[in-house]
């Protein structure tokens, strides 16, 4: 594994403000990274100085081992990037755009034809290659602005918020796209959608305020949740009363929530201690006392609530404890 | 010398795939024409050469130019393509100096286009050939140096309107800086020589020398400074702006 991207200790400070604040990491081929933490937190900018469109304050940023500041051509070469929001030039065609970006790039007739051929095909641009970029919907540009990241084959592919403004269907295809071309390359992408973290990346960075409050990767993360190995169990009604008591006697069980209540069905989950397992303690006990169930199931956790536990403090917001959860029962 | 070419060859056909182009050779064609007909009298005066012609382009150039100019930075900031162009592999230095020469060969097409004035005064009389065409070069050099100074300017904001106001202000100063307000303006205030300097970077004093077929390599040399300089500035001024 070549490590093609490096971070050392990067700040970036806005007059007073510190937009990043001494932030290190690095990624390897193959990885697709997910850059994950709430508006304004750091994400772009870390981007823009990777990508050479920024200076740091102070730190260093090395791709294949070249420091951006001082090679910014040569590592220009080397990545593809899609900037926030994907600004392209309206008055251009797809097609004339591609070939503009080819050019600049430095691509021989074979590769241009090559790149121009894949990116279009993966990207399902070929029907509107010839129309203005400006009368085009959304999603169209935002897949003209990726076709132009890929077109030369970079080694490192930065990706800001690539699925945003996607239908669910473009935003599969994308996602399909990032773990095709991840191969022989590295990805780095951010958003905050976090099911697509769950989806494509191999690893997770959460930033806050500019500072990493976490890297690991997905599943990791996911385990940092209060839900973590909680059960959940639906059952009906008259059996409820019943199966709460016996929850809250569990050992291991440090609260009972009623997630969902119908004329004929109750949904709990069982919260465990420490986020230990419990399905096994919990499934007998419930197997002794009779209780008739439907569902039983255990909660791998979720990122939403791990974002939020990071993310809050840092932000300096307040924090309901059961903010996520819906009527506390305990 | 290849990325000012490909860049240079996008921005000058971006300004064919707006109006702007055929606007502002209409308008461009229209005023050159009508000043030089109505105000100038070329006709009645019954001279064979474009001199009455050739006056007015200063003050043509005066708005005309940062008309021109104003998208050239601006433009990119308000959409955010900087970020794109900047983050390809060419150097600000190349966007600065592409830009320009795109803008700048197309205030040359417009003016170029002016020709059928040249194919008249020939075939109303005998004119100074030669004459006509140094103020051809001296006319399109003085359309570079208002270019350079409007591309200066829009490099600093993100609306066109304010880049359009304040080019067409910078270029009034440069071109009016050796008419008599201006220079007891300085008078009162700055030592003798440096009221010179200011009345040296004039436009108008320069361009009048070669309109009239004077081509002096020290009035080439002031416009291509003076292009030289602002387009310096339009470089610092784009690094510097970036991330705001």
């Amino acid at each position: 594994m070549t490590t093609l991207l490096d971070i050392r200790g990067l700040t970036k400070n806005y007059g007073p403000i510190t937009a990043v604040d001494n932030v290190s990491f690095s990624v390897d081929q193959g990885e697709v990274l997910g850059f994950i933490g709430p508006n304004g937190s750091g994400k772009s900018t870390t981007m823009k100085i990777v990508t050479g469109f920024l200076t740091p304050t102070s730190g260093t940023v090395e791709v294949a081992g070249q420091d951006v500041t001082r090679y910014p051509l040569e590592i220009k070469r080397r990545i593809g990037y899609l900037p926030e929001g994907a600004p392209l030039y309206g008055d251009m065609t797809p097609i004339s755009l591609l070939n503009f970006v080819c050019k600049v790039r430095r691509l021989s007739k074979e590769e241009t034809k090559r790149g121009i051929d894949y990116a279009v095909e993966k990207l399902h641009i070929a029907n509107v290659l010839y129309q203005p970029i400006e009368t085009l919907s959304k999603g169209y540009k935002r897949r003209v602005g990726l076709a132009q990241a890929i077109v030369h084959e970079p080694e490192l592919l930065i990706l800001d918020e690539p699925t945003d403004g996607l239908d669910p269907n473009q935003k599969h295809e994308v996602r399909e796209l990032l773990k095709e071309m991840s191969g022989k390359k590295a990805v780095i992408i951010s958003t905050h959608i976090l099911e697509e973290v769950e989806a494509v990346c191999s690893r997770a960075i959460v930033i806050a305020k500019g500072k990493m409050v976490a890297d690991d990767n997905p599943l990791a993360l996911q385990t940092r949740s209060r839900l973590h190995n909680a059960v959940g169990i639906r059952l009906p009604v008259a059996q409820a009363q019943a199966c709460i008591e016996l929850l809250n006697g569990l050992g291991g069980v440090h609260q009972v929530r009623t997630t969902l209540e119908t004329a004929t069905m109750v949904e709990l989950l069982a919260l465990s201690k420490d986020s230990s397992e419990i399905l096994g303690s919990v499934h007998s006990a419930i197997d002794e006392k009779g209780i008739q169930v439907n569902e039983i199931y255990v909660e791998r956790g979720r990122l939403e609530d791990v974002f939020r536990d990071l993310t809050f403090a840092v932000e300096g917001l307040q924090q309901d404890p059961d903010a996520n959860t819906e009527t506390s029962n305990a | 010398m290849l990325n000012v070419w490909i860049v240079a060859r996008r921005e000058f056909s971006a300004y064919f795939t707006s109006p702007l182009a055929y606007v502002f050779i209409v308008i461009f064609l229209a005023l050159a024409g009508g000043l030089t007909f109505f105000f100038g009298q070329w006709l009645e005066r019954g001279q064979a050469d474009l001199q009455v012609f050739f006056i007015y382009h200063p003050y043509l150039y005066l708005f005309l130019i940062p008309a021109v100019g104003m998208r050239l930075w601006a433009e990119e900031r308000k959409s955010g393509t900087i970020e794109f162009l900047l983050t390809l592999p060419v150097t600000t230095g190349q966007i600065v100096i592409g830009k320009f020469l795109a803008a700048w060969v197309f205030a040359g097409i417009a003016l170029a286009l002016t020709f059928p004035m040249w194919i008249t005064v020939n075939m109303l009389g005998e004119p100074d050939n030669g004459v006509i065409l140094a103020a051809y070069i001296g006319s399109w050099m003085m359309a570079g140096g208002f270019l350079a100074l409007s591309a200066c300017v829009s490099a600093l904001t993100k609306n066109q309107v304010i880049a359009f106001v304040l080019a067409s202000a910078l270029c009034f100063i440069f071109m009016m800086s050796g008419v008599e307000i201006i220079q007891s303006f300085f008078r009162a205030w700055t030592p003798q020589t440096f009221v010179e300097s200011v009345a040296e970077l004039s436009f108008l004093t320069n361009f009048n020398e070669v309109s009239q077929g004077v081509i002096d390599i020290r009035d080439l040399v002031f416009f291509l400074s003076v292009i030289g300089v602002a387009l310096f500035v339009n470089a610092a001024i784009v690094e510097a702006k970036k991330g705001v």
